[in-house]
C-alpha cells in the first residue's frame, strides 16, 4: 500500500461543554477541516478511559486527537486534569508498545475557539498523513477487546 | 435479542443534502446496517418538522421499533426534539440517538464523497451505540421555596421584589451597607431625564419593608454547597458594630463622628464620609456601619464619641462577625459591574489633570446631593466650565484595553452633554466612533442634543494635555483629536473634560463564579446557558443572571432581566419538583473493592464511602454525570449510564466500520 | 569592572562627537567599560529602510555579528536611531531564522554570523538598570542644583514598544536627572518626533515639530534640553534660529546630551565634556547662553 492515496482516519473525542460546542460553532461559521476525523461527544474529557483509545486504535484508526476545556475551565471544575494525567500515562504506554508519539494528541480548546480547533485538526490530519498507517492492522488483524461487561471474565 | 433501529437522516434542507448524498447514506445503512439492527432507514427534508417527528412515531407504533437514530443538527440544538417525539408514542426518550451529520460534516467539509462516508461511518457509530442504551427516568428533586439574590443592584431588586410579590421567601444579600448599587450614584437616566434616586429608592423602599424579604446589606456568600432544590448558602454577615433592633437610624452618630474618610465607593473618591456612616442620605437600610479600619477607637481605644451620643444606645463595639446558612431552592446572581479604570490610558489624563473626570465622577457632580451640591464646577471649587469635552470609547472598542462595546457609553454621553448645556451653557464637545442610541426613545435624544448645538467631533481622542501652544489655548486642557469627518487635525482646550469609562466585570467574578459553580466568558462576564434563547440561566441548574453581570446594558434590560429570571425560578418553585437529567454515574455493590480512588476524583463530593459495607456509593442528586470516576475505577465497577463503557466503545466501532470494510475487501485482494 | 560592546554610530564621530567623549567620560566615573567594537558600518539610521529593507537589516546584523566575536553580552548604542535599528534587526532575526539564514550567507563573506545573542540596550539603560539610581546620586559630587532639565526621550528609543514598559508616560528619564541634581521640568512632548532626517528631505515640516517641541519645552521655563540621540539634538540646536526666523519665535535655549550633564554631576570638568566654560553657572543665573 503506498502513501500516495492514503487517507489516515483519526478518532477525536471531545467534551460536551467546551470542545463540542467549540466544533459546533465551527460547523456555524462554516469553517473547513478536513474529513478525515470523527468526533465522539463525551460528557467530560475527564471521562476519557484509555481503553477507548486501545480500541479505536486497534480498530483502524491511525491517529487520536483529545480535547477538552481549558484547565480552570471544566464545567465540572476540575476533570481535565485528570484527563491530563491519564493521557500522558496512556501516551507512555502506546510509546513503549512501538507506536509513534505524534499520533496521541491533546490540546484545550473552549467553547469559542472554533477556528483553532479547526487549525488543529487540520494540523494533526497533515502529520499523521506523512506518518502513513498505523501498523497494528497488518494482515487484518483486528484486535478485540470486549465490549461486554467484564463479569463474565472475572467470574473464574 | 437484536433491536429494532429506526434510521432517520435529515435534509436540513439543503443544509446536510447539499453536501452529503442523503439518499446513498439512507441506502447504504438500510442494507449494510441491516445486521446491526436496522429494520427502516428514510431521509426527509426537515426531520425537526412535525411532518419529520411523524414519520419517526408512526415507525414506532407500526414497526415496533425499540431504539431511534436521527442524524441531522447538533444534538445541543434537536436532542429534546426528537427525545420527546419518542416519548409521545411510548418509547423511552434516551433511547433515541441525534449524531450530528450538520456542523461535524456537511458544514465542514467541502469534498462531497468524503463527507458522504463520513456520514455513514457517523450514522454507523450511532447504530452501534444506540443499541447499548438503556431506558432511563429523569430524577426528580423537590425545590425549596426560597430564593437567594446575591447583588442589591437594580436587578436584584427587581427580581427579590417579583418574587416576594408573589408571596415568595427571598434572601437578598448586598456586599455595601445598602442597596442601590450603581443606580443610586447616578443624577439622571437617559433618555427620560427621570432622576435617578426618585425612581429608584421607592423600590428600595418597598424592599425594606417587604415581609418576604430578608435583607441582608454589609453581608457575603462565603460558601456555596447542595444543587438545584436544595442548595446550603454560607453568608457572612459583617459586623456593623450597631445593634440594628435599637438603631433608630436618626443621624446623630455620624454627625458627631471626628473621624473624615475619603469615600471611595459611593462618592467615588470626590468627597468625605465619617468612619460611622450610610452611603447615601436614602440608604437601605437605614442602619450605619463603622468603618473599623478607618475608626479612631478601633485603631487606638480612644474616641467613641458615637456610643456618647446615640440615644438608644444602639453602638456596640463588641459586635462579630456572623455566619449564617440559608436553605434555598434557586439562586440569582446579579452582582453587576465594575468601571474602567481610566488611568490605564495614561494619555487621557485621569489622575494627572485636576479637571478630567470618569463618568461616574461626573455623576456625583452633577448629583444635587453631591460634594458640589449639583453645580457643575471645576476642582477650584467655584469655576463654572465654558467649555467641555466628553470623550467616548474609553477603554471600550479597543483592542488594547476591551474590544466590546460597553453598551450604554454613548447614551450617558449625551446625557451628560445636555446636563452641562442646563446648568452651565457651556460649549460641550462629544469625541465618539459611531453614536450607537438603540433603545427607545435613544435617537430621539440624540436629535435633541444636536438641536442644543452640541458639537460632535468623529474621531477617537489621541491625547489630553495642559500644555499650550497658543494664548488661547493657556489655562485649559487640550484635546487632540483627528476629526475625521473634515480629515484635519484639531486642538480643541477646554475647561472640563469626562471620560465615559467602560464597563468591565466585577475584579473578583471568576472567584465568584468559581464558587457558584458557573463560568466566566473571557471577559469575565458571567456566561449564560444561550446566548439568543436563554440570557438569564446558566449551564448550573437553580443558578440564574440578571443585569450587568451577564454584560453591559441599561436599566430597562437590567429591570427586564431581573424580572425574567425571578419568573423563571418561580416557575420552578410552583412545579413544586423538577426533573433533572438522568446521565449519573452507578457503582456496582458487588464489584466495589473499596479501594476509595473514586472517592477524591469527584469534584461535587458525590461519592460517598460506608464503613460499614467497605464500598463507595454515589448520590445521584449530586452527581453532574462527567464520567471521571467511570474512568477511573480499577475494578470497572462503575457504570455511566447516557456514556457507558459499553455504549463509547461501541460508538468507536462503528465509527470504524467503514475501515474495517475496507480492509475485509482489500485483504482478498492482496 | 563590566565590559560592553559599544557601537557609536556614525553621528558620533562627526556632529555628535562630544556625545561620544561625555559618554566616555560618565563610563569611567561609573567604573564601567565600553569597549568599541571593532569595524563597524553605519546602521542606516530613519533613511534606509524605506529604500531597501533587505538591506538594511543586512547592515545592523553585521554590526551585531562583530559584537558577538568579542563574547561579550551587551550592545550598548548611545543613538537612539542605532538603538532602534539594532534591536529590531536583532528581534525580527530571533524570530525568522529563514531570513537570518539569507543574511547570514551575506555575512559569511566576511567570515562572520549572527546568532541573536547580543542584548541590545541603549545608553541610558545601561546607567539607569546596571549603575543604579541610588549610586548615579552617590557619585554625583556636584549636583546640578537649581537647574531645570527638560527631559526630550525622542521617539525611536521609547517606541516600538519592547515589553510592557510605559510608552506613553515614561518617567526614567526624570528619576535620572533629579538623581544628578537637577529638577526635570514638565515636558508633555517629551516622548514626540523631532523630525528626524525630514530636516533634509522637507524642511518646513520638521521645522514645524522641532518649534512645536522647542514651545513645549521653554513654557515651563527649562534652562536646558537633555537629549538621548544625536539627531534629536542637532534638530533641536543648530536650528533654533530658523525656527524663529520661519514662525517669528525667540527662542534660544541650550540642548546638551544628557550624558554632558551627567558628566558634569559626577566631576568631570566642562573641557572634558566639550561644555562651555562656567556654563552651568551661567544658566542657573539666568544669564542667556547661545547654543553650543
Amino acid at each position: 500500500m503506498t502513501n500516495d492515496n492514503f487517507e489516515p482516519v483519526i478518532i477525536g473525542f471531545t467534551c460536551n461543554w467546551c470542545s463540542y460546542r467549540a466544533a459546533d460553532m465551527a460547523g456555524t461559521a462554516r469553517m473547513k477541516y478536513a474529513p478525515n476525523i470523527r468526533l465522539i461527544r463525551l460528557m467530560c474529557s475527564g471521562r476519557l478511559d484509555p481503553t477507548f483509545i486501545f480500541k479505536a486504535l486497534a480498530g483502524g484508526a491511525d491517529g487520536i486527537l483529545i480535547s477538552g476545556c481549558h484547565p480552570g475551565d471544566c464545567h465540572y471544575i476540575e476533570q481535565n486534569y485528570k484527563a491530563l494525567r491519564r493521557f500522558q500515562l496512556t501516551k507512555r504506554v502506546l510509546i513503549q508498545m512501538g507506536m509513534e508519539p505524534e499520533r496521541l494528541k491533546l490540546f484545550w480548546a473552549s467553547a469559542a475557539e472554533g477556528a483553532f480547533l479547526t487549525s488543529e485538526i487540520n494540523k494533526f490530519v497533515k502529520v499523521i498523513r506523512e506518518l502513513g498507517p498505523l501498523n497494528w492492522n497488518e494482515n487484518n488483524f483486528r484486535v478485540q477487546i470486549p465490549i461486554h461487561s467484564i463479569e463474565e471474565e472475572v467470574l473464574a | 435479542m437484536t433491536e429494532k433501529i429506526g434510521v432517520y437522516i435529515c435534509h436540513c434542507g439543503t443544509n446536510i443534502a447539499g453536501v452529503v448524498d442523503v439518499q446513498d447514506v439512507s441506502r447504504w445503512v438500510g442494507k449494510e446496517l441491516a445486521s446491526e439492527g436496522v429494520v427502516i432507514a428514510r431521509d426527509y427534508k426537515f426531520m425537526c418538522s412535525s411532518l419529520g417527528q411523524e414519520l419517526i412515531q408512526k415507525d414506532i407504533q407500526e414497526l415496533g421499533l425499540t431504539r431511534v437514530v436521527v442524524g441531522a443538527c447538533s444534538p445541543h440544538l434537536h436532542e429534546s426534539t426528537f427525545r420527546n417525539a419518542c416519548k409521545e408514542v411510548g418509547l423511552n426518550p434516551y433511547l433515541c440517538e441525534l449524531v450530528s451529520l450538520r456542523e461535524q460534516d456537511s458544514w465542514v467539509h467541502s469534498d462531497k464523497n468524503a463527507a458522504t462516508d463520513k456520514a455513514k461511518a457517523i450514522i454507523s457509530g450511532g447504530v452501534s451505540r444506540v443499541i447499548y442504551h438503556e431506558e432511563l427516568e429523569p430524577l426528580k428533586v423537590p425545590i425549596n421555596p426560597n430564593t437567594l439574590v446575591v447583588g442589591g443592584g437594580i436587578a436584584g431588586i427587581q427580581a427579590a421584589l417579583e418574587i416576594a410579590d408573589a408571596g415568595y421567601h427571598v434572601y437578598l444579600v448586598e456586599r455595601e451597607p445598602s442597596i442601590g448599587g450603581h443606580m443610586a450614584q447616578f443624577d439622571k437616566t437617559f433618555p427620560t431625564l427621570d432622576c435617578s434616586a426618585c425612581i429608584l429608592t421607592p423600590k428600595m423602599v418597598q424592599v425594606g419593608n417587604h415581609p418576604n424579604i430578608t435583607l441582608l446589606t454589609w453581608s457575603e456568600v462565603v460558601n456555596v454547597e447542595g444543587y438545584v432544590g436544595s442548595f446550603d448558602v454560607t453568608v457572612n454577615k459583617k459586623a456593623r458594630f450597631i445593634k440594628t433592633d435599637t438603631c433608630t437610624g436618626c443621624g446623630i452618630c455620624w454627625e458627631k463622628c471626628p473621624k473624615k474618610v475619603v469615600d471611595e465607593v459611593f462618592e467615588v473618591g470626590m468627597a468625605n464620609r465619617k468612619a460611622i456612616y450610610t452611603p447615601f442620605p436614602q440608604a437601605v437600610p437605614k442602619y450605619p456601619v463603622i468603618d473599623a479600619e478607618n475608626c479612631t477607637y478601633f485603631i487606638n481605644g480612644k474616641c467613641k464619641a458615637c456610643e456618647k451620643f446615640c440615644p438608644t444606645g444602639a453602638i456596640d463595639f463588641n459586635q462579630k462577625d456572623e455566619e449564617v446558612i440559608i436553605k434555598v431552592g434557586n439562586i440569582i446572581i446579579a452582582t453587576g459591574y465594575d468601571l474602567f479604570d481610566a488611568k490605564r490610558i495614561p494619555q487621557y489624563g485621569c489622575g494627572r489633570y485636576d479637571n478630567v473626570y470618569t463618568s461616574l465622577e461626573f455623576e456625583r457632580l452633577s448629583n444635587a446631593a453631591g460634594p458640589t451640591g449639583g453645580n457643575i464646577i471645576l476642582k477650584d471649587g467655584k469655576t463654572i466650565p465654558k467649555s467641555v469635552g466628553i470623550v467616548h470609547c474609553v477603554g471600550s472598542r479597543d483592542q488594547n484595553y476591551n474590544e466590546y462595546c460597553s453598551s450604554i457609553c454613548c447614551m450617558q454621553s449625551l446625557k451628560f452633554a445636555h446636563l452641562v448645556h442646563e446648568r452651565t451653557g457651556a460649549e460641550v464637545y462629544n469625541f465618539y466612533i459611531d453614536i450607537r442610541t438603540p433603545g427607545k426613545g435613544y435617537e430621539e435624544f440624540y436629535n435633541r442634543l444636536l438641536e442644543e448645538r452640541t458639537n460632535f467631533v468623529r474621531g477617537k481622542v489621541a491625547e489630553i494635555s495642559s500644555f499650550a501652544r497658543i494664548p488661547e489655548e493657556e489655562g485649559k486642557l487640550i484635546i487632540q483629536v483627528e476629526d475625521t469627518l473634515i480629515s484635519k487635525q484639531r486642538r480643541i482646550p477646554v475647561d472640563m473634560v469626562i471620560l465615559s469609562s467602560g464597563l468591565q466585570s466585577r475584579s473578583d467574578a471568576k472567584e465568584v463564579a468559581k464558587m457558584f459553580g458557573i463560568s466566566c466568558s473571557a471577559e469575565n462576564w458571567y456566561i449564560e446557558r444561550h446566548p439568543k434563547l436563554d440570557p438569564i440561566a446558566t449551564m448550573t441548574e437553580g443558578i440564574y443572571i440578571a443585569g450587568c453581570a451577564q454584560g453591559p446594558k441599561d436599566i430597562p434590560a437590567s429591570v427586564a432581566q431581573g424580572a425574567a429570571a425571578a419568573a423563571r425560578v418561580m416557575g420552578k418553585i410552583q412545579q413544586k419538583e423538577i426533573s433533572l437529567e438522568p446521565i449519573r454515574a452507578t457503582i456496582n455493590e458487588e464489584q466495589c473493592s473499596g479501594c476509595r480512588i473514586c472517592n477524591d476524583i469527584c469534584p461535587f463530593n458525590a461519592i460517598l464511602y460506608h464503613e460499614d459495607k467497605m464500598t463507595s456509593e454515589i448520590n445521584p442528586a449530586l452527581c453532574q454525570g462527567c464520567g471521571t470516576c467511570v474512568a477511573a475505577c480499577p475494578a470497572g465497577a462503575i457504570s455511566g449510564t447516557g456514556f457507558s463503557n459499553e455504549q463509547v466503545l461501541s460508538q468507536i466501532e462503528g465509527l470504524l466500520l467503514l475501515k474495517s470494510l475496507e480492509n475485509e475487501y482489500s485483504y482478498s485482494g492482496d | 569592572m563590566k565590559s560592553y560592546a559599544y557601537y557609536p554610530g556614525c553621528s558620533l564621530e562627526s556632529l555628535g562627537k562630544n556625545y561620544h567623549i561625555s559618554a566616555m567620560e560618565v563610563a569611567s566615573k561609573l567604573g564601567l567599560d565600553l569597549q568599541e567594537i571593532s569595524d563597524w558600518n553605519c546602521c542606516g539610521a530613519t533613511a534606509y529602510y524605506p529604500i531597501d529593507e533587505l538591506l538594511a537589516y543586512t547592515l545592523s546584523a553585521r554590526n551585531l555579528a562583530i559584537a558577538e566575536q568579542t563574547g561579550l553580552i551587551d550592545f550598548v548604542a548611545p543613538c537612539s536611531a542605532c538603538y532602534k535599528n539594532a534591536y529590531s534587526t536583532n528581534k525580527l532575526l530571533k524570530s525568522d531564522p529563514e531570513l537570518a539564514e539569507h543574511i547570514n550567507y551575506a555575512l559569511e563573506a566576511d567570515n562572520l554570523k549572527i546568532t541573536g545573542s547580543m542584548n541590545v540596550r541603549h545608553l541610558i539603560e545601561v546607567f539607569l538598570e546596571d549603575v543604579g539610581l541610588e549610586e548615579i546620586k552617590h557619585k554625583a559630587i556636584k549636583p546640578l542644583k537649581d537647574i531645570k532639565v527638560a527631559p526630550y526621550y525622542g521617539c525611536q528609543m521609547i517606541r516600538p514598544r519592547k515589553g510592557d514598559e510605559n510608552v506613553e508616560n515614561p518617567m526614567f528619564f526624570e528619576e535620572l536627572i533629579s538623581a544628578i541634581g537637577a529638577t526635570p521640568i514638565d515636558f508633555s512632548s517629551k516622548t514626540r518626533c523631532c523630525g528626524g532626517s525630514l530636516i533634509i528631505t522637507n524642511r518646513s515640516a520638521a521645522l514645524d515639530m522641532v518649534s512645536k517641541l522647542l514651545q513645549d519645552a521653554t513654557s515651563n521655563n527649562a534652562d536646558v534640553i537633555a537629549t538621548t540621540c544625536p539627531m534629536c539634538n542637532v534638530n533641536l540646536e543648530l536650528y533654533q534660529r530658523q525656527v524663529n526666523h520661519e514662525f517669528g519665535t525667540n527662542y534660544s535655549i541650550p540642548v546638551m546630551y544628557f550624558t554632558q550633564l551627567m558628566g558634569f554631576a559626577l566631576g568631570s570638568t566642562e573641557k572634558a565634556l566639550k561644555i562651555p566654560r562656567d556654563f552651568f553657572s551661567k544658566i542657573s543665573l539666568n544669564i542667556g547662553m547661545e547654543p553650543s
